[in-house]
């Protein structure tokens, strides 16, 4: 019995996504050996793996695409157009279930069951929302949740009217986005210098300490203070957080002036102008108008911003590694895992976070929804 | 498991001592002679290290272990061996280590593919998680080997190591100190006295300030250099990324051994008494005495928490004379002095004599003196060893080549090397290990950095930022701050 056309097709269809399949097995199987290429050297083996591994991994998803394309193809008409969504999507699916949706299962039950034996399984939570170091950090989130969306709204918002009537509005913009461009680390790095101290006396190499000196100084000289001293910026508390939120804000402003800048573009200008002939003043049509017809961007942004702060690791890692009440729960998280390999407790840290930033995600979905972005 | 940590260092009490007596190993503690080895220059090592032989496969001596000799006999050639050690790229550490591996490359044709590591312990983590564990790595903490060991990670080295000729070389503490539930994981490579007390030569001959060697002459001293105008007696910082506050650590074990048995000191690790317990309290109010009175640490309690441990000492070098002059930190410290930062930064192999600021002729050191007398004179150590993660031949070739003095040969040519083994000559060590060897030597109690063998919550947690908190508060908070870290000890 010969097999019709269509069916010939698919099996060739078949071969085709099993071809690529065993390819692609083939091929990670020989990326995990590390020394593969090591004929090559210790540096250009490197290399080699590298561009291996992205040309297997690039050309392979294409690859499966196009098999997983060809195979339906070969389908009566109507069962292919009823598949295709789905080849495409279940994948993608498929992917941020295992590397998404299945850790943090896995988290979620880590943090009850990683307990000592017969100990009960809230265990965890209560050593978590009784430890003081814990709710320091606690606390801290809080503050810097209080503070960080907020000021970087604001900051952000008045730019973006600001700017909107200066000439050279790009180049004034490029400044103050330009450090959306600087990493985390690279950020906190850069401001540790800003607040760096030296014992009085010695040259004071930290911008902020340069500064305050020079200028006591000045009063000094005039006989309105007695003496200056440099101040250990992140030593100083409750102080130190505020100056860790900065480091915030310069990171994030520059993302809301942009958003919000946007948006205040969009606002039709009769809308503006009508107000004024009603005699609005500058300041009330701003208020009353500008700010109601963009409120929308307004929440995504702080909402963003929100969830960042709430993920807060990397200033707070590198300037002050947590000490001098700085610490916040994602760092608690990182030292329970890495430092004191206690998985209970940093699992119970992690599902914390992720309660913390589930209510600001579902603010921020539904309002790009409503927006019309995300539906 | 704790248990077995702390028999582990009751017997590091007897600690180094055999290494640098130069008899053959045992148990005893017997303070032997290292006198005569105190010339500097006869530095025979250059050609110890060079000379196992230059082709893969030349006749060698028997080494007395198995999978080396077929190493040696070159069965192996062509291999490579994965090492990951926490000494950072471009320090003079990994330099030096890198310098170290060579005459084995040489000698068994096996490619030593060694990797300095930055933040090092989460990487390290991170790799072993994820199955991607080099072949072998260095670990300073035995608490982490015993986690590794514990989560099977580590590859056993009971069956094949040749065991007996390991304690027959090695210190019996250090030995001990590899096992992990009665079978053996890591071997000792490296070890650090941090009993020391670095001063300026010329500043202390130019005003007659003489060593002390009392703690009341220690005290008697910083009070003269204040009187004298002559700035702060002590520089203290400890302010290390990741690390902070492991100085002050280091600090409270020394004087401990100081004011209290050894018993107290073990019982304090495995916590048969509390954190707190008031002999431990007795130490801090000594430790107090240096850090928190007014004018004796330079720059303050400031100066102290704000400060990267390799800039502590800087003042000590100032234009127009030392601002602060003792600083109690292990013999690595002189590549950080000054000018020798940046001079080890151009060229990391750079040999101490080459140093802008020389040991010994321009900084030299005295011991920690003893406060006690009923407690002679302790010293605290601490030591790197190497574990193996993976099963090859010529893995196991290169940890048996490190468990022999060609492997200590070549760092020690370098500086800054005390070995374990009681079969390196003593007449290898120049300045400063002669002198180290012979205080270890001379020690009554030798015992091991305690916080690296506390449980990592405390030792690598609590303990160091509650030294932090105390230094903040200026030592006003002691009570606090230790019924703290007690209370922060994991139960169960």
């Amino acid at each position: 019995m010969r097999p019709t056309p269509s069916g010939l097709k698919f099996l060739r269809a078949l071969l085709m996504a099993a071809a690529v399949i065993a390819a692609l097995w083939v091929g990670l199987r020989v990326l995990r050996d590390p020394n593969v290429f090591a004929g090559l050297g210790p540096s250009l083996s490197k290399l080699a793996q590298a561009l291996v591994a992205m040309i297997l991994g690039v050309g392979g998803i294409w690859a499966l695409f196009h098999a997983a394309n060809v195979m339906i193809e070969a389908l009566p008409g109507r069962a292919t157009e009823f598949l295709r969504p789905y080849v495409f999507v279940v994948p993608a699916v498929a992917v941020v279930g295992l590397y998404l949706i299945y850790p943090t299962v896995g988290t979620v039950v880590e943090s009850f069951t990683d307990v000592p034996e017969g100990a009960d399984p809230l265990t965890n939570y209560r050593q978590a929302f009784t430890n003081q170091e814990v709710l320091q950090a606690m606390r801290n989130n809080l503050v810097w949740l209080l503070i960080a969306p907020a000021v970087s709204v604001i900051i952000g918002l008045a730019f973006a009217a600001l700017v909107d009537r200066v000439r050279r509005e790009a180049v004034a913009k490029t400044f103050v986005f330009m450090p959306l461009a600087v990493s985390f680390v690279g950020a906190s790095v850069i401001w540790r210098f800003m607040y760096a101290w030296k014992p009085p006396g010695q040259p004071q190499i930290g911008v902020l300490n340069a500064i305050w000196v020079a200028a006591g100084g000045v009063l000094v000289d005039l006989g309105l203070l007695a003496e200056v001293e440099p101040v250990a910026w992140l030593q100083v508390i409750p102080w130190n957080t505020v100056a860790l939120i900065a480091i915030m804000v310069w990171l994030q402003v520059g993302l809301a002036m942009v958003i919000l800048s946007a948006a205040i573009k969009g606002v039709p200008p009769e809308l503006i102008e009508a107000a004024r002939i009603d005699g609005a003043s500058e300041l009330q049509s701003f208020f009353r108008i500008t700010v109601p017809s963009i409120w929308g961007s307004i929440l995504t942004v702080f909402t963003t911003i929100a969830i960042a702060v709430l993920k807060v690791f990397d200033i707070i890692f590198v300037t002050t590694g947590g000490n001098f009440d700085t610490s916040v729960v994602a760092v608690r998280m990182y030292q329970e895992m890495f430092r004191f390999r206690n998985f209970g407790q940093a699992t119970t840290m992690a599902v914390i976070l992720l309660l913390a930033v589930l209510p600001l995600m579902a603010i921020n979905i539904r309002n790009l929804r409503r927006q019309g972005i995300g539906a | 498991m704790r248990k077995r940590w702390l028999i582990a260092t009751i017997t590091a009490l007897a600690l180094i001592v055999a290494a640098c007596g130069g008899e053959t190993a045992g148990t005893t503690t017997e303070a032997t002679g290292t006198t005569e080895a105190t010339g500097a220059t006869e530095a025979p090592v250059t050609t110890e290290a060079g000379d196992t032989s230059t082709t893969p496969g030349a006749a060698t001596e028997p080494t007395g272990y198995d999978d080396l000799d077929q190493a040696l006999a070159g069965e192996f050639e062509g291999s490579t061996v994965e090492v990951w050690a926490q000494w950072l790229p471009e320090s003079s550490e990994a330099s030096n280590f890198t310098y170290t591996l060579e005459p084995f490359q040489e000698a068994t044709g096996i490619t030593v593919d060694f990797q300095p590591t930055p933040d090092y312990e989460t990487a390290l983590q991170v790799a072993v998680d994820g199955g991607n564990a080099p072949d072998l790595a260095q670990i300073a903490q035995p608490g982490k080997m015993h986690q590794y060991a514990e989560s099977g990670s580590l590859v056993s080295l009971t069956d094949w190591f040749n065991t007996e000729k390991l304690q027959a070389d090695m210190v019996p503490a250090f030995y001990e100190l590899g096992l992990f539930q009665d079978d053996l994981y890591g071997v000792y490579y490296k070890t650090d006295v941090k009993s020391i007390v670095w001063y300026p030569v010329q500043g202390f001959a130019d005003n007659g300030y003489e060593v002390p060697t009392t703690w009341d002459d220690l005290i008697a001293l910083s009070d003269q250099i204040i009187a004298d105008g002559n700035g702060n007696p002590w520089c203290i910082s400890i302010e290390s990324q990741e690390a902070d506050g492991w100085v002050a650590t280091d600090w409270m074990e020394d004087i401990l051994l100081r004011t209290a048995p050894p018993e107290t000191y073990n019982q304090w690790i495995s916590h048969e008494i509390p954190f707190n317990d008031p002999e431990v309290l007795e130490a801090a109010d000594y430790m107090s005495q240096i850090w928190f009175t007014p004018d004796y640490a330079y720059g303050g309690n400031t100066y102290i928490n704000a400060t990267w441990i390799g800039e502590t000492q800087d003042p000590m070098f100032a234009e127009g004379g030392p601002q602060c002059w003792m600083q109690k930190q292990a013999a690595w410290i002189g590549g950080f002095w000054g000018a020798n930062r940046d001079a080890l930064a151009d060229d990391p192999s750079l040999p101490a004599d080459q140093w802008p600021i020389k040991p010994e002729t321009d900084v030299d050191f005295f011991y920690f003196p003893p406060i006690e007398e009923e407690f002679g004179t302790p010293v605290l150590g601490a030591a790197d060893m190497f574990v193996m993660f993976e099963d090859r031949p010529e893995v196991r070739a290169l940890m048996e080549w490190l468990a022999t003095p060609d492997a200590a040969a070549g760092w020690i040519e370098r500086g800054g090397f005390l070995s374990p083994l009681t079969t390196v000559p003593d007449d290898w060590y120049v300045y400063p290990n002669t002198q180290l060897s012979e205080m270890v030597a001379g020690a009554t109690t030798v015992g091991f950095d305690a916080s690296d063998l506390m449980p990592a919550e405390v030792g690598a947690g609590t303990f160091w930022s509650g030294m932090i908190d105390w230094v903040a508060a200026n030592g006003e908070n002691t009570g606090e701050v230790f019924q703290a870290i007690e209370d922060s000890w994991p139960t169960g």
